[in-house]
């Protein structure tokens, strides 16, 4: 019987296609989630939109915390660590914590390096902006990846552009002979093995999710249509005026993405969506993409 | 010969893959519509509660259930069990209801305890099988045989045209049970869409 074994790790990943993962910070917010259809949720001290309001260093979650979210729900519980945060990571395991994200969204712990998941049996998620990035995670061990965008803002220009990027350098793979692809890895910061690899298949060897400035089921349908797995949304549902009703919509329209009469029926009155913040109103500086 | 895979979250490439390697096609099922003229259906990996809820949404939960009662052949693994079975031991809702075992949900625990092993099947011989917060048998009707174990616990179980793994086979390349699968369709009645 074999444990934590990357199969068992990329298998999980793939349970979670067409769903949506919420971020959650109470028992009750959990619960709600389950309800609405998530197919798992990430339990978190704050969400991106308070991290980003109030500054200051993120950190994990009390295990306080995530145990109350373990204790609420049968779906399975994500929790975030700071990049690079190897004891952090080792809490979560204990913890039994079903995937870990290695996530820009808290504050990085390592200057120089990610954490190297191999030696877990825990699974991660990273975030990556384009294909260098994803590359890179997936060498260190990630069991799935999902597109970064920008954390919290409620604006899903980031997402889009992250996606976008992936898609065409996959793209631009496929007409590569073996000197090329070497040359691309240089450039890109990718390595080799794994460029072949999705060469060949042309698409991520892992599952691949969209997030990061996800808050209306129109946003949730757009991903997919740009062919990401599945979405994570963050602050979207529980900055929004009615959580309950906007989470059963957004898990709807991820599913029926292609269906625009399904589309329309769900994004029909859902009250207000979390207030956005537009991408150049934000500090370079601040901006946790960069991390 | 057309085998469709509930399509509303889960693994469902990995069982399209499968059957488009057995060379039989399959096909995405959303709505109530795409049941039409299936010979089979699988129900795929994924969360059951999210499965169930995207069903229920859109009337497909009922359109799958008449369609199951009036004869088609299902099947079923991981979360697909666990929609099918007759009842759930730990959690208050009972999802198809159609086949007569009691299963367990995450009985295996979180992921870190998720794992790999070989599962012995009747007539289908030593099955390498991927577990994933994998459901437990725990009780089983008279109409339903278990035909593969892991030590004494039943994982791959049949009642008539319904089969159901507590596995993966669709994310490790052995095609066999899917065969089996596919075997019992080719022998089913011909069902009517009730």
């Amino acid at each position: 019987m074999d444990k934590g074994t990357y199969r068992v790790k990329t298998g999980f990943a793939e349970m979670f296609k067409g769903g949506v993962i919420m971020d959650v910070t109470t028992a009750d917010q959990a619960r709600i989630a389950e309800e609405a259809g998530a197919v798992a949720v990430m339990a978190l001290e704050r969400v991106p939109a308070d991290i980003r309001a109030q500054g200051g260093v993120a950190r994990m979650a009390d295990p306080q915390k995530i145990r109350e979210i373990q204790d609420a729900v049968s779906i399975p519980v994500m929790a975030k660590v700071r990049i690079g945060h190897i004891a952090e990571a080792r809490i979560l395991e204990a913890l039994g914590v079903d995937f870990i994200d290695e996530s820009e969204v808290l504050t990085p712990a390592d200057p120089f390096h990610h954490i190297d998941k191999w030696g877990f049996k825990v699974p991660f998620v990273c975030g990556c902006r384009d294909l260098g990035e994803a590359t890179r995670r997936i060498a260190e061990g990630a069991a799935m990846i999902r597109t970064k965008g920008e954390a919290g803002t409620g604006n899903v220009i980031e997402a889009v552009r992250h996606m976008r990027l992936l898609n065409d350098q996959i793209r631009r793979l496929q007409g590569m002979n073996r000197a090329e692809l070497i040359s691309y890895g240089k450039e890109i910061g990718a390595p080799v093995e794994i460029l072949e690899l999705i060469q060949e298949h042309g698409r991520l060897p892992v599952v691949n999710f969209a997030a990061g400035g996800i808050a209306t089921p129109a946003d949730a349908a757009l991903m997919r249509m740009l062919g990401c797995d599945g979405v994570f949304v963050g602050s979207g549902i529980f900055k929004s005026a009615d959580p309950e009703k906007r989470a059963k919509a957004i898990v709807v329209a991820c599913t029926h993405y292609d269906d625009p009469q399904v589309l329309a029926e769900v994004a029909t009155g859902l009250g207000e969506a979390m207030p956005g913040i537009p991408i150049e109103a934000i500090p370079e500086t601040e901006l946790m993409q960069h991390r | 010969m057309t085998i469709g895979v509930l399509a509303v979250q889960g693994d469902v490439r990995e069982h399209l893959r499968t059957l488009a390697r057995l060379g039989v096609k399959g096909r995405p099922v959303r709505r109530p519509d795409h049941l039409a003229g299936l010979d089979g259906i699988i129900l795929p990996g994924g969360e059951s509660t999210a499965m169930w809820r995207l069903m229920t949404a859109t009337g497909l939960a009922d359109a799958v259930r008449r369609a199951i009662l009036a004869g088609l052949p299902a099947f079923g693994t991981c979360a697909g069990m666990i929609l099918l079975a007759r009842q759930i031991t730990n959690w208050p809702e009972t999802f198809l209801g159609v086949l007569d075992v009691a299963v367990e949900r995450n009985a295996t625990g979180r992921q870190v305890d998720s794992f790999e092993a070989l599962v012995t099947a009747n007539g289908l011989g030593e099955l390498p099988a991927v577990f994933i917060r994998a459901p437990a048998v725990r009780e089983i009707g008279p109409g339903v045989r278990a035909l593969g174990r892991l030590g004494d616990e039943p994982v791959l179980v049949k009642q008539g045209p319904l089969l159901a793994a507590s596995f993966h086979p669709e994310l490790t390349g052995d095609t066999r049970v899917h065969e089996l699968f596919i075997q019992m369709c080719r022998k089913g009645e011909p069902w009517q869409h009730a």
